[in-house]
């Protein structure tokens, strides 16, 4: 045989991946810049499919980047960038041992930076793959701006991080995009739909952090240097599809009552600035006047292929976008001075509630025809339910309703709680105010059908009774020949059992992967089934606990 | 100098101050000083005096700007505090003096004592001290305090005053309140009025000299409006109009730097916006094809009912739950926090982990490894095989219908007699027994004295002979069932043998029955060397096999009963037989070893086939009426259908039992097939061959029959057919056997 001998690991897989070491040293960076590096672009490590080929033969645990991605860092100007600032901090450190003032200075003047702009559209190459990665970009800004300003990360970071996250709170006031609202124990989701693509953010509580020791800071600023610039640009953008100024100005009637009269400036202006943006609470200048009646109604488009009745699926689903948007209309709110104000007012706004701050009603207003003080949670559960839900469930005094998360969506065989039941019942159009009258007459039917129940339990039980007498008779008359009784045969039964054997012996013929695929699905099936029967008994046990607590309360009452 | 240290030297040194203003420099009078004299008896070291003027304010001690009354002598630099200018002054200084020492403090004082030293009330007699600036603690122990000018020895004066002498002096001696030791000389010192005012307006913070104003009234020496004339009338230097040769090296570096581009310009600032429309030209061909292979990172999972703040109560967990919670890794964890309920909104505390879940979000996107998994989405019911229904498939065997009781231990082995009637039953109780088929009755129990390996009865519907596997030997039986004429031809068949003339070497023992056994209907026996394992019969019912366990060549025997002849087919072992088989039709024989079925010719006596089972030991073999198919079945629960056309690998291996299979049947008639296994069940299935050689065959498994009970961990020994009905018959380790009907 002719030829040279073809070496192993030589073509193929092999070839496509590198490990993050090699990696490295082909990039000439240090562990820290690669890290960083591959942060900003976006690249991450690849699972090979065949891990070993791709080890050369070896099993040891290691990561592997695409070769094709490394080449494709090579030529980015940032890795230059930093080799700069590597060479600026030597300098800078070496002006600082001889202190050379002006050197340091000048070095100083000098500072190599750069921008993140040409990666963010490189790596986001249409604004919607952008708005798509949102997520944790918001995430993390929210995080960010809660930070103490001691030393944790730059103080600039933490100011541009907390613009950003107000200014797009702002947006999606003006936009009235804002979906749901979910309070967890970890922190406030939110989930607004920007330009029909989901945006989902959590905001910690407002406390003090509890700054963990074990978490590496670096990487998660690196992560919000990009976020920050990925949010400025969005920002930007958003801003300009509604005709909105950016950066934001408050609307210019507001402004000048907000300026204090004397002409004198009570804080830094760029700071009052944020504050008043931050107050949520005043509209934003719009680059076009907003001409009056500007809601035009949409033309209709039937697309091809669709049914009347998807047709009138949609425009109900816009109807109620619109009911929705409207939640609030006319209702005015008093924040009280215990409640979180950020996401309230936030949430408020939103549903063109109108909000006053501390302050009870002010007497240039006329008084509110009811006063009400349901307590924050009726508000962030009427947005989800996308109905003004009865206040009364929610009174002071009263155990509140749980709060269910509005990002569940049951499908068929998952457990669904009674309250969403119920939620549905109420979104649906039927009249939930009789369901507690109801639910009282259910209570004491329930208690007759227990004792029916009873009763048919002692029928049963003589029934019982007599066959075992009838079977000892038999015994003791054994030799006699009785009369047969006809068996009934149950015909569905039959039929279930067969159809179920049936299905039996078909897996037997099953291949060994399909029935392993089979064998799993139908494992998860159980599985979920299994989970659901196990909240929905604990629910029973424990409604049925409350109903005794009741009833040994009332009789501890009436007696 | 450094700065901030201010000298107070000056007035001190000028003593001349405190007083006469005009004394010569030798004649300075040294500031002695001594305890405060207000009443207060104990005297100051010289140490806590200059204490206390130190303490002054820098401002309080006085600096002459004129220093006209005073010789001009050495010049000294006056420094007070940083921002003050420097002013030069002249003041007398003793020739004597060092120089003025680098740091106040103590050594101001080691400069002050020589001048302390003349002694005012001998001024003749010089006893200056010329030790210098020591501690005078290093004399401690001589007679001697140091030297004068002259060089002797100056002596300390003699103390020999005691305590008491003291006090004396102390209260009889009006001067003592003013009365100091010198150190340098150890001789006291009595100071004059002039010193105790010094020191009185010094510790009051009151200028050291008497006629001192310090409030004069302020001369501006330069004013703000421009005057006509220059303030010095100097000419100017002439290297004010002569350019620096210093300053140009300096330029000419700069313009060299420049020049190599060590030094650039400063950078225009950037003006570009911050932010700005980045996706004003979207660009389709800036989508890539990194773009495509990208693997976006899965969103977070967005929260349950269980997060809330204020869940319903079956979300929250239960103690045990929660003990089982904490006893988790922290990544088995299904939930990773625990749910809790809050009363009220305000009542949530902050989340602990609200960085590290972030944290650890952001370690995910850039460490974790990703991989596109396509995930199957398909439903579990789409997998099942879509096959023709069991009821389309009859007639089978569905229900138990009888039970045929009698032996005492397992039931190993079943034969049938071709005519379906009569079913002979192998036990491990050591006998045989043969049984009606439809009444399950048992017709004739034949003690064999051993265990029942193998029965076979002789497939020729002409011929009443049964084969039984008995110890070493292999019986055949004649069981004198059914028609009188049948059994006595096979009986006059058996006794029409002629030995031949020659005697042969064989590797067995024919042995003709004795009367005894004779009379329970053994005819003839086969005395092999070892146990023989397994007995089956030729097509034909002249011939039959015998498996010998053994290692060698001699492990299968070929026996032909009309000639009572036995012969060892092969020359060399192929490994441990299994099995051996006839083929129904063609002249083939099957032997199935461990792995292995192989398939030889008898005629040409060679190998023909090598079937692969992929099974790892196989417990038993049959083949379809048709004799181009065979299953196989193993102890590892597999069912190995082979296609002999088609390929020597199985067709298709069913592994439909949970155990050991023990045997396996076929039909004659029928398509069907039958295996028993150690898991109790007797599965039947159908088994279509078509004489199309095109199709393949159709294996559907129609029935799962039940009903032997488990013993010693065994379930069915032995399956077999009804010659004729689609009745299948199973002998299980319950000492039964059961017809299937």
């Amino acid at each position: 045989m002719g030829g040279l001998e073809k070496k192993k690991y030589e073509r193929g897989s092999a070839t496509n991946y590198i490990t993050r070491n090699r990696a490295r040293k082909k990039l000439q960076l240090s562990l820290p810049d690669f890290r960083r590096l591959c942060i900003l672009k976006g690249i991450y490590p690849h699972e090979p499919k065949h891990k070993k080929k791709v080890n050369k033969g070896s099993t040891a645990a290691r990561t592997f980047y695409l070769l094709k991605d490394i080449k494709f860092l090579l030529h980015e100007p940032i890795v230059n960038k930093f080799r700069e600032y590597k060479v600026f901090v030597r300098k800078l450190r070496k002006a600082y041992g001889k202190s050379e003032w002006s050197t340091v200075d000048r070095l100083k003047d000098n500072k190599p930076s750069y921008k993140l702009d040409h990666i963010v559209k490189e790596r986001y190459p249409t604004f919607v793959d952008a708005l798509r990665d949102l997520d944790d970009a918001l995430s993390m800004c929210f995080l960010f701006s809660t930070f103490p300003r001691t030393g944790k990360c730059h103080v600039q970071t933490i100011q541009l991080c907390r613009r950003l996250a107000v200014e797009f709170l702002n947006y999606v006031i003006a936009s009235r995009s804002l979906r749901k609202v979910f309070l967890s124990i970890k922190g406030i989701y939110y989930q607004a739909e920007v330009l029909g693509q989901p945006v989902t953010w959590i905001t910690p509580y407002t406390f003090a952090h509890d700054h963990p020791t074990d978490v590496d800071y670096r990487v998660m600023a690196t992560f919000t240097e990009f976020y920050t610039t990925l949010l400025g640009f969005v920002n930007f953008r958003l801003y300009h599809s509604l005709n909105l100024l950016y950066p934001p100005k408050i609307d210019g009637q507001a402004d000048v009552e907000l300026k204090p009269a004397e002409g004198k400036e009570y804080a830094m202006d760029s700071e009052s600035y944020l504050e008043k943006l931050s107050a949520l609470s005043a509209s934003l200048a719009r680059v076009v006047a907003p001409t009056h009646e500007d809601e035009v109604e949409m033309d209709e488009f039937p697309v091809e292929g669709e049914t009347a009745e998807q047709m009138d699926a949609r425009k109900k689903e816009q109807e109620a976008l619109e009911k929705h948007k409207k939640l609030f209309e006319g209702l005015r709110f008093f924040l009280n001075r215990e409640v979180p104000r950020e996401p309230l007012a936030f949430i408020i706004r939103y549903v063109v509630g109108r909000l006053s701050l501390g302050r009870p009603a002010t007497p240039c207003l006329p008084p509110p025809v009811t006063l009400r003080v349901p307590p924050p949670q009726w508000v962030f559960d009427s947005v989800n339910a996308k109905l003004c839900l009865p206040v009364a469930d929610y009174f002071p005094g009263v155990l509140l309703p749980p709060h269910l998360s509005p990002f569940v969506t049951e499908q068929e065989g998952d457990y669904v709680p009674p309250e969403k039941l119920k939620l549905l019942a109420m979104q649906r159009g039927e009249n939930p105010g009789d369901s507690e009258e109801e639910e009282e007459e259910e209570e004491e039917e329930e208690d007759e059908n227990d004792k029916e129940e009873e009763e048919e339990e002692d029928e049963s039980e003589k029934e019982e009774e007599m066959k075992l007498k009838k079977m000892e008779e038999q015994k003791t008359q054994s030799n006699k020949v009785t009369a047969g009784k006809l068996r009934l045969e149950d015909k569905q039964r039959l039929e279930q059992e067969q159809q179920s054997e049936e299905k039996r012996l078909a897996i037997m013929m099953m291949k060994k992967r399909e029935k392993y695929l089979y064998k799993k699905i139908m494992f998860g099936k159980k599985r979920k089934v299994r989970e659901a029967n196990k909240l929905a008994a604990k629910r029973k046990a424990h409604d049925t606990a409350v109903k005794e607590e009741k009833k040994k309360s009332k009789k501890a009452r009436r007696a | 100098m450094s700065p901030g240290a201010a000298y107070l030297d000056v007035c001190i040194l000028c003593p001349e101050r405190g007083g006469r203003g005009h004394t010569s420099p030798n004649e300075a009078q040294p500031v002695v000083v001594q305890g405060t004299g207000v009443g207060g008896p104990t005297p100051l070291s010289p140490l806590q005096l200059w204490r206390s003027v130190i303490a002054l304010p820098a401002s309080a001690i006085p600096v002459h700007p004129s220093p006209a009354p005073c010789r001009p002598g050495r010049r000294q630099r006056v420094c007070l505090g940083r921002g003050l200018d420097i002013t030069q002054l002249s003041y007398p200084l003793p020739p004597f003096l060092p120089a003025p020492p680098q740091h106040p403090g103590v050594h101001l004082l080691e400069m002050v004592s020589p001048a302390l030293t003349p002694l005012p009330s001998a001024p003749l007699q010089d006893i200056r001290n010329t030790v210098g600036n020591i501690p005078m603690e290093w004399y401690q122990d001589f007679p001697h305090i140091g030297y004068n000018l002259e060089g002797k020895k100056i002596y300390k004066p003699i103390r020999n005053k005691d305590e008491l002498d003291m006090f004396l002096e102390k209260m009889e001696n009006p001067d003592y309140w003013r009365t100091v030791q010198d150190k340098m000389t150890g001789a006291d010192i009595k100071l004059t009025d002039e010193q105790v005012d010094l020191v009185h307006r010094l510790q009051k913070g009151q200028f050291g000299d008497v006629h001192f104003n310090p409030y004069e009234p302020a001369v501006d020496f330069f004013t703000h409006e421009v005057m006509i004339h220059p303030v010095t009338n100097r000419p100017a230097d002439k290297r004010s109009f002569i350019p620096s040769l210093i300053e140009k090296e300096k330029v000419s570096k700069l313009v060299h730097a420049i020049k190599m581009g060590w030094i650039k310009p400063r950078k225009p600032k950037d003006d570009t916006p911050t932010y700005y429309d980045l996706w004003a030209h979207e660009d389709p061909n800036s989508i890539l094809g990194r773009h495509k292979m990208h693997v976006p990172a899965p969103k977070m999972k967005l929260p349950g009912h269980e997060e809330s703040y204020n869940p319903p109560p079956e979300y929250l967990l239960s103690e045990e739950e929660k003990l089982a919670w904490e006893q988790q890794e922290p990544a088995e964890r299904k939930l990773n926090f625990v749910p809790q309920q809050y009363r009220c909104l305000r009542a949530v505390p902050a989340y602990s982990r609200f960085i590290h879940e972030r944290f650890e979000r952001c370690l995910d996107l850039y460490l974790c490894p990703r991989q596109r998994k396509m995930r199957v989405n398909v439903d579990p019911e789409d997998l099942i095989p879509k096959l023709p229904k069991p009821r389309d498939l009859q007639p089978f065997p569905t229900t138990q219908a009888l039970v045929y009781r009698g032996h005492t231990s397992l039931v190993r082995c079943l034969s049938i007699s071709p005519s379906g009637q009569w079913l002979v039953s192998g036990s491990d109780d050591c006998t045989v027994r043969f049984w009606e088929v439809c009444t399950a009755r048992c017709m004739k129990t034949l003690p064999v004295g051993g265990v029942v390996k193998s029965v076979a009865w002789n497939p020729n519907p002409t011929i009443c002979l049964v084969a039984i596997c008995v110890e070493q030997s292999v019986l055949l039986v004649n069981p004198c069932l059914g028609d009188k004429l049948l059994y006595g031809a096979t009986d006059q068949l058996l006794e029409s043998y002629v030995a031949p003339e020659e005697e042969r070497v064989q590797p067995v023992q024919w042995v003709t029955a004795t009367m005894e056994e004779h009379s329970k209907g053994v005819r003839l026996v086969v005395q092999h060397s070892k146990a023989v394992k397994q007995v089956t019969w030729h097509g034909k019912g002249d011939y039959f096999a015998s498996v010998v366990s053994d290692n060698s060549n001699m492990q299968v025997l070929i026996h032909q009963t009309s000639k009572r002849w036995s012969q060892n087919p092969f020359r060399k072992s192929k490994g441990l037989v299994q099995c051996v088989l006839f083929h129904p039709i063609r002249p083939y024989f099957f032997v199935a070893t461990q792995r292995y079925v192989r398939v030889y010719n008898l005629l040409k006596q060679e190998l023909t086939k090598k079937l692969m089972t992929n099974c790892k030991w196989v417990s038993s073999m049959a083949i379809h009426p048709g004799g181009d198919n065979i299953i196989c079945g193993s102890y590892d629960s597999k069912l190995a259908w082979f296609d002999l056309d088609l390929s020597t690998r199985p067709y298709q291996l069913l592994r439909h039992h949970k155990k050991a299979l023990r045997s396996v049947a076929f039909h004659k008639h029928y398509p069907l097939f039958a295996s028993g296994s150690d898991d109790g069940t007797v599965i039947v299935c159908h088994g279509m061959v078509y004489n199309d050689l095109l199709q393949n065959p159709l294996l559907v498994p129609v029935k799962v029959l039940k009903g032997h009970a488990m013993t010693l961990d065994l379930g069915v020994l032995d399956v077999l057919f009804h010659p004729t009905q689609p009745w299948v018959f199973s002998s299980g380790a319950d000492s039964t056997v059961r017809l299937y009907t």
